[in-house]
């Protein structure tokens, strides 16, 4: 008994609060985008709205469970659950498709009778565990490349297992823990190229289909070779204040490109690879810079810009070889280059249109006619905002935008008032799996980002991620609330 | 414990994340209350997608006949929320239904369980494939029923009331290939069996899709874009088949009240120019509205005419297997043509011969009289060649290199590059299989004898045996046997494990079996014929009569089997199909009219349905 009084005064109830209303928020959206004029019971067990009550109470019973245990086990279990969510995992991939059937071209879903649940829905929590563990070792430091390499397995492994199930958009999730070790020590300019990289990729596909030359050189390639020119400019101006070497670059960049203009007159160049000369005249020229001035900052810069020109040139390839056609349509419709009206766009574009329909205020519970039309497929899972958008209109939507806000808020604060390292590593997963999800999912309604099927955490229908993202926060809660249990 | 520096990077990520979700914030502003184009867009309009069904692809035969054709059909749908006022009784009566089919029809269109896309919004299917005259009279009043549509789609119609089982049919698509194929919606049709099976991503052709605009209320506004964005409907191609259907239709005749199969081929194409399999059924019965009625039906009957016996009805072939064991023999090296082999008839041990003839025999004379005898005793020679060495291993090689010969006809297996789908394997007793039966030492020539007369465990399928006839009509090749006439199936060829050399001997006892032996009767003036009787003990009642066999000896045009399940002699009632069948595909007519009536009005089984 004393346990559950320590309890009730050490649990995040914040937290808690922001969780029960985000979770009955998402109840009464499913309730809207499945809702059917003729059966109208919110509790009907047939229809998902009843079916997600069902799921919300076990998960508000599971979310108790999770505080009454002991917060040790978390720690000590770590390894054990991993490597039994891997096993399961494996077993997702080879199990005969009775216990886990195709649905819509992946394998991912285990099937026993009327339950079904998603492996790597546990995957992330395990993961996030057993990253804690590792990284609260006495020794253990993130610069250590012996350190690094077992870290990057224990999260390439069941990233790899569930790309093998065909869940890309679950995989992707696990990108999500770079955030967490930008926070545990891992230099920033990690997410800062991870950023340039997208930028360049983005701009080499999207203006790789404006043919510049019959010689084949591409606006997209000349634009890259041009972000990268500018970038070290920008740094060597802004950043190291070489003003004086900065000015003369630019100078010399503008002659040469337009002498290879001139040039083009009488000598038929191919403008690609006039652009990436100058990329690496302007690497050459920076490592002059250095050696005259003995300062070892251009390094960084030169390296930097070979590899994104490197990069930049094959994006093309990478794109039409590594992805399957339907991601590469998926990201083309992003980018605007095909409509699709019928295929791939279509989700998005009635997404918007459903979206786009509520104004300001919405038209008001139940009366969305989009979604009752069912023009936005998947409109009670993976686009269940939808919902919200139409009927509740932009503030309704920016409403839960902004508790979305605060709970993150509200989860850094908590991640940052833990002793232990381990709690702290786990909060800060916790917080970057979230946002990802958001961000992925959000991003994907609106039309920021390609479509990429996962759920928007709390809110989707579905047992299987509502039980995910309960364990996964009421662990971080138990947690929490051990802090006092300690002092005590 | 806690590096200080570090601590500030929480600013970072809270930035972070306020950045993203500010982002998002103005977005939302851009759709919802910026952008008039959204909002215009969806509070008048959305996009209906209509289907335009393609019409599927005609079937021919290898005559240029036509056999399997379209005809208009069509689906009343209906849309829910738009009904208004309906008059019950008007409208059953319209549509020449009573009023409980109604109830039980909207109960059904509503209940989730059975129709998984339910929504009283989209056009829900009330009742399919009416035929035009029923739509004549029911489109006239269809103004009084608003929220009632008429659909139009296309169902098969045959020219012919034969050759079901080839062609197949074609019926609603099933839930689990819905899942499995994006091209297939809910209610689409799709080939369940034979070539419309096979064929089916030919013959269906590519749906298109007609884009409308619809308003809130589910009134169509027009066409979106004024159809820029349509996509036409691509018909399916046309596919000609290798059957004649003449020949096709008299095999069916001469098998009226008999339970068996025809198999022809045209062995220097290994094109299937007639398969038969009765009892069978007309086609047009898996068509529209009382398919799923009759189907159950004929999969109740005890008969099966759903199975397709010419491929996948197993039976030993009995005496027709010596023509095979025969050249197996020659090849292995256990007899050749001089070689001869007492028989003493009725008393010969230890298996007797059914027939009464001189003794000793060779080869030919053994083909001639169906000497069991003698293939037994050319079977352990074959076997027995190499004595039985240190535990069997000399005889086991030596059966090994006996069954891997006569599966080179092949045998004992499906026909895997052959366009057939429903096909089952037959049966050529492994190694391992007598191991398992008797052990590893147990088993010896004697105790697999019955092999020798194509008795016991051996079991092929009527196409198998049509097939090795064609290999013996070509001396020593079979070219898979196909539907569709198309050259690129004729480069599918497979050499058997015999020489040429051998295969003369064994034709000349095919022809002697017409001149002097079981098919006397059968003969026909002025063309010589090739064959062998089979009469096969089984354990269902009345041997089965069985014939291969093929004509002419140069350029072989027509190998055929034919079984008749337990009718008796295969000289009484097989021999005499097959040499119909090949005088009206040689001579283009039958002539022994008499011998044809005779033939079809025999009936061996009397559950036999006609259909």
């Amino acid at each position: 008994m004393s346990r559950n009084v320590s309890i009730k005064y050490a649990l995040d109830w914040t937290t808690v609060i922001f969780y029960v209303i985000l979770v009955v928020m998402g109840w009464l959206s499913i309730y809207g985008a499945s809702y059917n004029f003729d059966q109208s019971d919110i509790f009907d067990w047939e229809q998902r709205a009843g079916k997600q009550f069902i799921w919300i109470l076990t998960a508000f019973v599971l979310g108790g469970v999770l505080l009454l245990l002991d917060y040790k086990i978390y720690n000590y279990f770590a390894y054990i659950f991993y490597g039994a969510v891997l096993l399961l995992l494996i077993f997702t991939i080879f199990a005969p498709s009775s216990i886990v059937p195709d649905i819509k071209g992946s394998r991912s879903w285990i099937v026993l009778g009327p339950v079904s649940f998603q492996p790597a829905e546990l995957a992330k929590i395990a993961t996030a565990l057993v990253l804690a563990k590792f990284m609260s070792a006495y020794n253990f430091k993130l610069k250590n490349w012996k350190d690094l390499l077992p870290l990057a397995l224990l999260i390439f492994i069941p990233f790899s297992l569930i790309i093998l199930q065909k869940e890309t958009g679950s995989a992707l999730i696990f990108v999500s823990f770079l955030l967490m070790f930008y926070r545990e020590g891992m230099k920033g300019i990690v997410l800062l190229i991870g950023v340039y990289a997208i930028i360049l990729f983005v701009v080499v596909i999207k203006f790789s289909i404006i043919p510049l030359q019959p010689e084949g050189a591409t606006l997209g390639i000349i634009l890259a070779m041009g972000i990268i020119v500018l970038t070290q400019f920008v740094y060597a101006f802004f950043y190291v204040k070489n003003r004086k070497e900065a000015l003369i670059f630019l100078l010399g960049i503008i002659v040469i490109a337009g002498l290879s203009v001139l040039l083009h007159q009488w000598i038929p160049l191919n403008y690609n690879f006039v652009a990436l000369f100058l990329v690496v005249i302007s690497c050459i020229y920076w490592i002059f810079v250095e050696l005259f001035n003995r300062f070892r900052k251009y390094w960084y810069i030169v390296s930097i810009s070979l590899a994104a020109a490197l990069f930049s040139f094959s994006s093309d390839y990478l794109f039409n070889k590594m992805l399957e056609s339907h991601q590469q349509i998926r990201i083309k419709v992003l980018l605007n280059m095909e409509e699709d009206l019928i295929g791939a766009g279509y989700n998005v574009n009635q997404s918007k249109i459903a979206i786009g329909s509520g104004g300001l205020w919405g038209k008001g519970f139940l009366n969305g006619t989009q979604t009752k039309l069912k023009y936005v497929p998947e409109q009670d899972t993976d686009f269940i905002f939808c919902t919200v958008g139409e009927e509740h209109g932009f503030w309704g939507s920016t409403l839960v935008l902004v508790i979305f806000w605060l709970l993150l808020m509200r989860l850094l604060r908590i991640a940052e008032r833990q002793r232990e390292v381990f709690n702290r590593v786990y909060a800060y997963s916790v917080v970057s799996i979230l946002f990802f999800h958001l961000m992925i999912n959000i991003g994907m309604v609106l039309g920021l980002m390609p479509v990429i099927g996962i759920p928007l955490p709390f809110f989707s229908y579905g047992g299987s991620s509502l039980w995910g993202f309960t364990m996964l926060l009421f662990i971080l809660l138990r947690l929490d609330a051990s802090r006092l249990e300690r002092l005590t | 414990m806690i590096n200080d520096t570090l601590q500030n990077r929480r600013y970072v990520i809270a930035i972070i994340i306020s950045v993203v979700l500010g982002i998002f914030i103005l977005r939302l502003f851009s759709l919802q209350i910026f952008e008039s184009k959204y909002k215009e867009g969806a509070d008048s309009n959305a996009f209906l997608k209509k289907t335009l069904f393609p019409s599927r692809g005609l079937i021919y035969d290898r005559n240029h006949t036509l056999l399997v054709y379209n005809k208009p059909a069509y689906d009343i749908t209906l849309i829910l929320r738009e009904i208004r006022d309906l008059d019950t009784l008007a409208f059953c009566k319209a549509m020449n239904i009573d009023k409980s089919y109604f109830i039980n029809r909207i109960a059904e269109i509503k209940d989730r369980k059975k129709n998984l896309g339910y929504s009283s919004y989209t056009p829900q299917i009330f009742m399919t494939q009416l035929n035009i005259e029923d739509i004549a009279t029911i489109q006239q009043s269809m103004y009084k029923f608003p929220g009632f549509y008429v659909q139009k789609r296309t169902l098969r119609e045959y020219a012919f009331s034969g050759a079901a089982h080839v062609l197949g049919s074609i019926g609603e698509v099933s839930q689990k290939r819905i899942e499995n194929d994006n091209y297939y919606k809910s209610g689409d049709y799709i080939g369940r069996d034979g070539v419309e099976y096979t064929y089916e991503k030919i013959l269906r052709g590519t749906k298109g899709i007609e884009i409308l605009l619809r308003d809130a209320k589910g009134r169509i506004k027009g066409k979106y874009e004024n159809g820029a964005k349509d996509i036409a409907s691509k018909a399916g191609e046309n596919l000609t088949l290798t059957l004649d259907i003449q020949l096709q239709v008299l095999g069916e005749k001469l098998m009226t009240g008999k339970i068996g199969s025809i198999v022809a081929i045209e062995p220097q194409t290994g094109e299937i120019l007639a398969m038969v399999s009765n009892p069978a059924f007309n086609p047009s019965l898996l068509v529209g509205r009382q398919r799923s009625k009759n189907y159950s039906e004929l999969l109740h009957d005890p008969e099966k005419p759903l199975m397709n016996r010419a491929t996948q009805a197993q039976y030993s072939p009995g005496s027709t297997f010596k023509l095979i064991q025969a050249l197996v023999h020659q090849q292995l090296g256990g007899i050749n043509e001089v070689t001869r082999y007492s028989c003493n008839g009725l008393a010969s041990s230890p298996i007797r011969c059914t027939h009464s003839h001189g003794s000793p025999v060779g080869l030919l004379n053994a083909i001639e009289q169906s000497c069991n005898p003698y293939f037994w005793n050319a079977f352990k020679s074959s076997v027995e060649k190499d004595g039985y060495g240190q535990k069997n291993m000399l005889f086991k090689k030596n059966y090994t290199d006996w069954r891997n010969t006569i599966m080179s006809f092949g045998f004992g297996k499906k026909i895997d590059d052959s366009d057939i789908y429903e096909q089952v394997r037959g049966n050529i007793p492994s190694e391992n299989f007598y191991n398992r039966c008797y052990g590893e030492t147990g088993w010896r020539a004697i105790t697999i004898r019955s092999l020798s007369i194509g008795q016991g465990e051996v079991l092929v399928t009527p196409l198998q045996l049509a097939n090795s006839a064609a290999a013996i009509a070509n001396q020593g090749y079979y070219i898979s046997p196909h539907l569709n006439k198309n050259d690129s199936m004729q480069k599918k060829i497979h050499h058997t494990l015999v020489e040429k050399k051998y295969f003369l001997i064994v034709i000349e006892g095919m022809s002697r079996v017409f001149e002097y032996g079981t098919a006397r009767a059968s003969r026909i003036e002025g063309l010589e014929m090739f064959g062998k009787t089979g009469t096969v003990e089984n354990s269902r009642g009345k041997n089965h009569s069985i014939f291969m066999g093929f004509a002419p000896r140069e350029n072989p045009k027509i190998a055929i089997a034919v079984v008749v399940e337990n009718a008796g002699y295969g000289s009484v009632y097989a021999a005499p199909i097959f040499s119909l069948l090949v005088e009206q595909y040689i001579k283009g007519k039958i002539e022994r009219v008499e011998l044809q009536e005779r033939i079809t009005k025999i009936v061996t089984n009397t559950n036999v349905k006609e259909r």
